[in-house]
């Protein structure tokens, strides 16, 4: 291995598990100590995916790295694969990690018990669903970030955060249920777990098996929609995720893109009629979810209601371009993604710093420090840090450009993300879609509508914030909570400026996710480690 | 066999599903249990249904496999009943928090 080592495919599961279980160890007070292991756990997460993200595509010589757990030859057992695809999605929540935590360094891992340890394990299920190669292993890491998800989402508590998280927590757990139910008849049918072994299978079946099998995969599908929040599965979403306190909403952005990779993944391994499993039911919940959150976007009274909205938008978008199936497309849909994501992070961070000043959120705070023996007056002032000067200036700028990329104006992401769909659809090399061209027209002008609507949303709520308050304010915030934010800022503007690069990186994932075969010949024909003969016989 | 293992899986779920659909949050709780064990079962099931079969192969030489039955989807229930377990523990953890809260049992958290 002249890169990388072979084991670091784990590193991303191992290490946040290791790092979170040790934090359990130590008392909340120890803050500073749980702080940096955090920190050196996602800086280590975010070295890890650059350099797994080296081996699969930067390397003279790509191969996806497939790690056979317990060496078992590769359809039996459990293995983890991390393709180009995974590694994106690793490299991704790693860089959205990052802020997340450090603003909530600040102010918000006080609110509650154990907020690290969550938190890492919430990067443990979040990474594993991205490596695993097992369909029950991918249950499993679902559980896992979930049940972080359900301490993190009541975290800092409140009567309006218990009453979401209820919510929350009940469909996911009937999802969870329908996951088994979906997992089974697909063992049912197939006799394997293994993704690439069902998806070799799939081709061969005969009989009830046949009918079967996709019927268990279409129930997997609808537990993938539900935590993607495609309408109608969705209306649990906006009440949970602007409930949530202003850092786990950020890294719940990633959260929601977890049903999206899931959900290609799988239907790309399938074997279909000219077409990926079930893209035109995708297709549609696509664009209805489009115009569930583009109105839900104009309606939102709150900004953080419009922030769940615009990861409702994004789901939306990214569901649509999926259902056309079409490499360029998937490309330009996975730009989006990206930099949808952490422009909505950003925007959760943001939105937390403009309204808790007014907010019912900080008054619920306020209680819940007290009753952890904290937040006393004087306590706050010399805990609250160095305060920013012109920060309200600082902040507007940041809100400009996350709603640039929101929006989809040039110069940023959003924009160049928009344009990659909107050329794979209907630019030049789009006429092998012709069958199609119904559907192309409607994601394109719904990808323009949902741009329009944020645009109305985002300045009306830019002009209301910024430049005509109803009573002038200047927001206590210091320089460690708007760090986050202008990281943010600056990843996205970093992403713009290296599009070239990244596109042709993310060209290559979408050949790789709609020729299967690539896949499947690297798992089936991973090699098991020789044993060294010096140890042992 | 087949016909009670069916029908215990079809009423559990039936239950559970109805019980789900109350707005009481211990109705939901126990709805929730009943479905996992109707999907447990379910599970099971996939394996095939033999009677007298041991699931785990002895020797280490040739063994006819058709003689056993397959052991994957007891390890998966297995699986399932802990995570089932653990998050239903945790649920109820919610429930009796926001039961203090809001003052109701309603799911919602008020009456109505």
């Amino acid at each position: 291995m002249p890169v990388s080592p072979p084991h670091l495919v784990i590193a991303p599961i191992i290490i946040p598990l290791a790092l979170g279980a040790l934090m359990l160890f130590f008392e909340d007070r120890e803050r500073r100590l749980k702080l940096a292991l955090s920190l050196v756990s996602v800086a280590t997460l975010l070295a890890v995916s650059i350099s797994l993200l080296m081996r699969v595509h930067f390397d003279a010589q790509p191969v996806m790295a497939v790690y056979l757990l317990g060496n078992w030859p590769a359809p039996i057992a459990i293995n983890l694969v991390a393709d180009r695809f995974s590694v994106v999605m690793l490299l991704l929540t790693a860089t959205l990690a990052l802020p997340a935590l450090l603003f909530a360094a600040e102010r918000w891992e006080r609110a509650g018990a154990h907020f690290y340890s969550l938190f890492q394990f919430l990067l443990v299920g979040l990474n594993g669903a991205f490596l695993t190669g097992d369909l029950f292993n991918l249950f499993v890491f679902f559980e896992v970030l979930l049940a972080a998800s359900y301490g993190l989402a009541l975290h800092g508590g409140g009567p309006l955060r218990v009453r979401a998280g209820l919510h929350y927590i009940a469909v996911n757990l009937v999802a969870s249920l329908i996951f088994l139910i979906g997992i089974a008849m697909v063992f049912g049918a197939t006799g394997s777990l293994n993704m690439a072994e069902i998806a070799m299978r799939a081709e061969g079946l005969e009989g009830f098996a046949q009918p079967a099998l996709y019927a268990g995969l279409a129930l997997v599908a609808l537990v993938f929609l539900v935590k993607a929040g495609m309408w109608p599965l969705s209306f649990w979403l906006v009440p949970a995720y602007s409930a949530a306190a202003g850092p786990v909403s950020a890294i719940f952005a990633v959260l929601s893109k977890v049903g999206v990779y899931a959900l290609l993944r799988l239907a790309l391994l399938l074997p279909g009629e000219g077409a990926a499993f079930g893209s035109t039911l995708i297709f549609i919940g696509g664009v209805g979810t489009l115009t569930f959150s583009c109105l839900g976007v104009l309606a939102s009274q709150s900004l953080k209601r419009a922030a769940a909205y615009f990861i409702l938008m994004s789901s939306g978008t990214l569901l649509a371009a999926f259902g056309i199936s079409h490499p360029a497309g998937t490309a330009g849909a996975l730009f989006y993604l990206i930099s949808s994501t952490l422009a909505v992070g950003g925007f959760f961070l943001l939105v937390e710093l403009l309204e808790r000043e007014q907010d019912t959120a900080s008054e619920v705070l306020a209680v819940t420090l007290e009753a952890y023996g904290e937040g006393e007056e004087e306590d706050e002032e010399e805990e609250v840090g160095q305060i920013m000067p012109g920060a309200l200036a600082v902040l507007g700028v940041a809100f400009g450009l996350l709603a640039l990329v929101l929006i989809g104006f040039p110069p940023l992401s959003g924009f160049l993300s928009k344009f990659a769909i909107l050329t794979a659809i209907l630019g030049p090399g789009a006429e092998e879609l012709a069958g199609q061209s119904t559907m192309r027209n409607i994601l394109a002008s719904f990808l323009i509508i949902s741009g329009v609507v944020a645009l109305i949303a985002l300045t009306r709520t830019g002009i209301r914030t910024f430049w005509a308050p109803v009573e002038p304010f200047n927001p206590r915030v210091t320089v460690l909570e708007t760090a986050p934010i202008l990281f943010l800022v600056a990843a996205l503007v970093v992403l713009s400026v290296m599009t070239g690069p990244v596109m042709e990186l993310l060209l290559a994932t979408a050949e790789d996710l709609h020729q299967p075969s690539r896949y499947l010949d690297a798992v089936l024909g991973a090699e098991r480690v020789q044993p060294s003969s010096e140890r042992g016989p | 066999m087949e016909l009670v293992i069916a029908a215990a899986i079809g009423v559990l779920a039936g239950s559970g599903v109805w019980l789900i659909l109350r707005p009481r949050t211990y109705q939901l709780v126990i709805g929730l249990a009943l479905l996992s064990y109707a999907v447990n079962l379910f599970i099971f099931s996939m394996g095939r249904l033999r009677v007298n079969a041991p699931p785990v192969l002895e020797g280490s030489g040739a063994v006819d496999v058709t003689a056993y039955t397959d052991p994957l989807p007891q390890a998966l229930v297995l699986t399932a009943i802990v995570i089932s377990f653990a998050t239903t523990a945790l649920f109820l953890v919610v429930i009796i928090v926001a039961r203090g809260l809001t003052g109701t049992d309603h799911v919602d958290g008020k009456e109505g």
